[in-house]
């Protein structure tokens, strides 16, 4: 993709360039009031860390009450606060601004060849509103707490419980704002401010999935802001749409809430399969696969997410008719993901594969997704529902997708263009052992809950028969595990700003206009806007590794 | 120099027009008794109207089509979100 | 390599870029509160399909008078924003700053003929809560179209009072000169606001005051 008139890479050991993002102004005011949108992804960064870390306090405790049979560590109410305050702040603090946020902020204007987003003072108001949400939710979290689930349920968000149901979907409402802004910035800025040449077919992939979880974050979102809405108000003035005794119905919420949630999950997932088609790519030493599909698929899902929410509502009292036509759905929304499975597997078929700690966790993607999203079929089912919903069978698939699919994805894609952004690089060996200590982890804790579904335990329960402790026993077990693999990168990582070896422009030899600046890159990101001629993934013919 | 056209005066006025009669209409049709044929006139009537203002008074008959999209967009998740909901709320058996 | 004009955004590589991308950007913005309302529009219909005769008589204590001037005052208000910017785009300040008065004159009108019926619904005991009160022959449900009733017009007279805000912002900055035929951006991208909270009341009107008076 370079043009004759480029910048010639610098001789010998890679430089620090001499000006760039991060050290062209100091001091605080030009952090928090900064319009440049990869010092605003670095602020995400560093907001969404806090929250994952503080989610998983979360689980680390209700993991420990449930290493034995009796609720004996923690009271019910407590364990209801607890798996409560961990799925609101994992979904909406850090799962959804995670790869948007951070990676889109900071790389949807290289990738394209453009000098900022569209409306850089609106991605500033993004990072605030997401602030001022977390706010409320951190008030929420050291203050008493909510019991409600994530999922917010009438009549008993609305009506019964005791717990600080208003501030929190007050959080979740400006946080809410905060993703509607970024979707909107994407959108805007990928139609429209695309470099010379660039067409929507040469985009790198990672583009195409920002674009469809846009589309997913402005469709979707505002209808969750109105729902918590409607709660919050039905909280206050103690009637409301959804109060049986004037004629309302309980599943009205649930149809508002999913019609949001259920793209939500997409949002999650759709950026991290971007990452994967990057990293794989890069990794493999060859075009992907297939590239055309991956692009659709990645609509595709985008749309057909939309119609499929009825399948969280199986057995709440929905038309068994209505279930039928979302079940039905629900197996058409897996087509989609199952392409790219297929894609991502071709082009790593003859390519040059190398091992790097990007490429671990990509890989690691593709199986735990797979895994993921067949069990989630199995729920698709309705048979299979009936006996399987609200056990630990639904928290494993959604685990197996969140975490082994999202997470992982996230995972790669920060230690694939952590060295663009910060020009250093991490030490890979330990890149790699975190990789693998975090893949054991993960299955440890989650496969086990398969079984214990499949065997009847239920969610959300703080104490369970005796029968189900040994699988409650490795899950906790593999939990622990699973923390030392996500607190190895925050050490390895912090180090590497101060210690790491500088990067260069292109230490993986990876294909992509971000790569053809600096590392980091200046504030405006290019010297002269390239001009694209042509498409992507273009990585030569012959064998070669990433690092040569 | 910007891309928008200038829509003459006597456009936004010949539009106007219209709105008033589509007023006076679906107010006139609030007396008739159809059934429910009541509120496919109220509705579309009130279609039609927004129809007007999008064309007309927001220039999207004359600007790029990729804004369609998502003029559309909006309206037609809307139609999923209240299709499917209805979908199930219709087919209950009580 | 040509002048780049002052009212040019950094990130942009021309005007028509940055005006192209303001108006996909508000049309996105608008789409999402498609959405926003589009929640209590569901729920609306939801409720109506289940409990028709309901609503037709709660519909009926409301003033089709008062609601159909509130029409036509916001029909209007989008006439004349309408000419406010079409007198920025032919360099008529005087002109534009008339125009935005009168919208917000109308936008003014709306909300006082609002109050007006939000008063006359209060005295009549239609507000929902302990104060509540209505033929017996059709609660409780009754009070779900009312609690609709506010919570549709309440949010709906939100979005309107922000939309006289934003015209007066206009209006300041128009007396300072700062709109002309080549750079009046922000007017177009608040007129398309302006206009969408008028599509918002099209589409309210039939549902809450025109279910069923027929006489």
């Amino acid at each position: 993709m370079i043009t004759a008139d480029a910048p010639a890479l610098p001789t010998g050991a890679p430089q620090l360039p001499r000006e760039h993002f991060l050290n062209v102004e100091y001091g605080v005011k030009s952090w928090l009031l900064t319009t440049d949108h990869k010092r605003i992804a670095l602020m995400f960064l560093v907001a969404v860390t806090l929250f994952f870390f503080l989610g998983g306090a979360a689980a680390a405790l209700f993991r420990l009450e449930l290493l034995t049979p009796p609720g004996d560590l923690v009271s019910d109410h407590t364990y209801n606060k607890l798996f409560s305050i961990h799925g609101v702040t994992m979904v909406w603090f850090f799962l959804i601004p995670s790869i948007p946020a951070v990676l889109g902020n900071f790389l949807v204007p290289m990738m394209i060849g453009a000098r900022d987003l569209a409306f850089p003072r609106l991605n500033l108001s993004s990072f605030y509103l997401f602030v001022i949400g977390g706010l409320f939710t951190l008030v929420v979290m050291f203050t008493g707490g909510l019991d409600t689930g994530w999922t917010f349920y009438t009549p008993y968000s609305s009506m019964f419980a005791n717990t600080y149901v208003i501030a929190a979907v007050t959080g979740i409402f400006i946080a809410g704002f905060s993703s509607i802004f970024t979707g909107l910035n994407f959108i805007v800025t990928i139609h429209k401010m695309r470099a010379p040449g660039l067409t929507w077919f040469r985009l790198p992939l990672f583009i195409w999935a920002i674009y469809a979880t846009s589309v997913i974050l402005v469709l979707a979102t505002p209808v969750l802001a109105i729902t918590l809405t409607l709660v919050g108000v039905e909280r206050i003035f103690h009637v409301g749409i959804f109060d049986p005794a004037i004629g309302g119905d309980p599943l009205l919420f649930q149809h508002l809430f999913w019609f949001y949630s259920h793209p939500a999950v997409y949002i999650m997932v759709l950026p991290s399969m971007g990452v994967v088609s990057e990293v794989i790519t890069c990794f493999s030493r060859k075009r992907i696969f297939g590239y055309h599909f991956i692009a659709f698929s990645s609509l595709a899902i985008a749309v057909i997410g939309f119609l499929v929410w009825g399948h969280h509502m199986f057995v709440s009292g929905q038309s068994i008719y209505a279930g039928m036509v979302f079940s039905m759905l629900s197996f058409a929304v897996a087509i989609p993901s199952a392409v790219k499975v297929f894609n991502w597997t071709a082009t790593l078929y003859k390519g040059s594969v190398s091992f790097e700690t990007p490429m671990l966790y990509s890989l690691g993607f593709i199986g735990l997704f797979t895994i993921g999203g067949l069990t989630g079929l199995f729920l698709a089912t309705l048979g299979i529902d009936v006996h399987v919903h609200d056990t630990y069978f639904v928290i494993a698939h959604f685990h197996y997708i969140m975490v082994g699919g999202a997470v992982m994805g996230y995972m790669s894609g920060i230690h694939f263009w952590w060295p663009k952004m910060t020009g250093r690089m991490y030490p890979d060996g330990w890149g790699r052992l975190a990789a693998l200590i975090i893949f054991i982890g993960f299955n440890l804790t989650f496969f086990p809950q398969f079984i214990l579904g499949y065997l009847g335990m239920p969610r959300r329960y703080h104490s369970y028969p005796p029968e189900f402790q040994v699988l409650n026993v490795m899950s906790t077990a593999g939990a622990s595990i699973l923390a030392v693999g996500y607190l190895l990168p925050l050490v390895y990582m912090l180090w590497s700003l101060r210690y790491g070896r500088i990067a260069g422009p292109n230490p993986w030899r990876a294909k992509g206009l971000e790569w053809e600046t600096t590392s980091p890159p200046p504030t405006d990101n290019f010297e002269k806007i390239p001009t694209v001629t042509e498409g992507a993934y273009a990585y030569p013919e012959r064998k070669e590794t990433a690092h040569g | 120099m910007t891309s928008s056209t200038i829509v003459p005066v006597r456009v936004y006025a010949a539009v106007y027009g219209a709105l008033m009669v589509l007023l006076l209409a679906t107010c006139a049709a609030d007396f008739l008794s159809l059934g429910v044929f009541n509120v496919v006139i109220s509705l579309t009537i009130a279609v039609a109207k927004a129809l007007l203002v999008i064309l007309f008074f927001m220039h999207v008959r004359y600007k790029e089509h990729l804004l369609w999209v998502y003029v559309v967009a909006g309206f037609f998740w809307l139609a999923i979100l209240i299709g499917l909901s209805l979908g199930d709320v219709l087919t209950r058996v009580h | 390599m040509a002048e780049r004009s002052d009212y040019l955004a950094h990130q942009f590589v021309d005007p028509i870029q940055q005006e192209q991308s303001s108006t996909l950007g508000m049309w996105v913005f608008l789409a999402t509160e498609v959405l926003f309302f589009g929640g209590l529009f569901a729920a609306y219909t939801v409720y109506r399909f289940q409990f028709p005769e309901v609503f037709q008589h709660a519909s009926h204590h409301l003033s089709v008078l008062l609601g159909t001037i509130n029409t036509g005052v916001l029909l209007t208000s989008s006439l004349t924003m309408a000419l406010a910017i079409h007198s920025a785009q032919t360099g008529h300040r005087r002109q534009l700053m008339a125009f935005l008065i009168i919208t917000m004159v109308l936008g003014i009108g709306f909300m006082v003929v609002k109050g007006c019926e939000y008063h006359k619904d209060y005295v009549e005991h239609l507000v929902p809560g302990h104060s509540f009160a209505f033929d017996a022959r059709y609660m409780p449900q009754a009070q779900m179209f009312f609690v609709l009733y506010f919570l549709m017009t309440g949010l709906h007279a939100v979005h309107v009072t922000v939309g006289i805000g934003v015209i007066g912002v206009f209006l300041i900055l128009s007396l300072k000169g700062r709109f002309t035929p080549e750079y009046h951006t922000p007017l177009e991208i608040g007129g398309l606001y302006w206009h969408f909270v008028d599509i918002v009341w099209i589409f309210l009107y039939p549902l809450l005051y025109l279910v069923g008076h027929h006489r």
